[in-house]
């Protein structure tokens, strides 16, 4: 079932619909209340009176945004308001998503990147690259596990990233692409055969 | 490896994440797809950031534990109950 149809099964009395959403998007609604809030604790807060306003408001969601949208940006809205972070420092340059050894002084590749086409071509091992892509991103800074959930789990538009993280477009995007290439060296390294296999 | 429409590996690598976003200036994009042509490993690396973008669009939500779950049920029992009792 997707989102709406769930929706609109809760609120005809159908407790597993609830069950369906809430497993489907608290792990992400808690990420995104850590990006404005302190504590987990807090953060956790926050998701309930997320929460409670679904249910109290779902009535009145109008469909044009997304189901996934409108959730995202009760909880940022309500996480921000409650929180008491320091505002972060926002990376701007735009260079160097690889580590600088990788290339040589003329910035060409002293090593190119190693095939990791045979993993992806494995089914069971595709399997094993999923659990590696989650954890590498679990071990993400919290800025760039914020942006790649967002934008490549949940699959936001930048925009939408950029109005519930309260970035601009184009930090959205450098963040972005560094959360991806660090993924993707961590993938690298389970190619190789290294540490991250297991 | 190559130095190709003045533009090198680590100047390449970095155009790649606006390359994927579709933001790059008409001319940079240019200059980015000639150099990926010529260079084996900068393609390599575009194919791998695509296959990872893919891969990551599909490892789903993490899990949420039981005792996570039950204390946001309390909160939709609650809510029905409420419900109930004002119609």
């Amino acid at each position: 079932m997707d989102d709406l149809e769930l929706l609109e099964s809760f609120l005809a009395g159908d407790r597993e619909a609830f069950a369906v959403l809430v497993r489907r998007y608290q792990p992400v609604l808690v990420q995104i209340a850590k990006y404005y809030v302190n504590s987990t604790q807090t953060a956790e807060d926050v998701t309930q009176d997320t929460w409670i306003a679904v249910l109290k408001g779902a009535e009145r969601f109008e469909g044009r945004a997304s189901f996934k949208t409108w959730l995202f940006r009760i909880v940022a809205n309500r996480a921000r308001s409650t929180g008491t972070r320091e505002k972060r420092q926002i990376p701007t340059d735009p260079t160097d998503p690889v580590a600088g050894d990788r290339f040589n002084s003329e910035g060409m590749w002293k090593e190119p990147p190693v095939s990791f086409g045979d993993l992806l071509a494995d089914a069971e091992v595709n399997a094993t690259l999923a659990t590696t892509v989650r954890a590498a991103i679990a071990k993400l800074p919290e800025l760039q596990r914020s942006v790649v959930t967002l934008r490549d789990v949940e699959g936001l538009s930048t925009g939408e990233v950029a109005s519930v993280l309260e970035l601009s477009e184009a930090n959205v995007r450098v963040i972005l692409h560094r959360a991806r290439a660090r993924i993707r060296e961590v993938v690298e390294q389970l190619a190789k055969g290294g540490p991250s296999w297991h | 490896m190559a130095l190709v429409m003045n533009i090198n590996c680590r100047e390449a690598v970095t155009l790649i994440g606006g390359f994927l976003d579709g933001t790059l200036a008409r001319r940079e994009r240019r200059r980015l797809e000639k150099h990926v042509a010529a260079c084996d490993a900068c393609r390599e690396y575009l194919e791998q950031m695509r296959a990872i973008i893919a891969v990551t669009g599909r490892v789903g939500p993490e899990d949420l534990s039981d005792d996570a779950l039950e204390v946001l049920m309390d909160l939709y029992d609650t809510y029905r109950r409420d419900l109930d009792e004002s119609s």
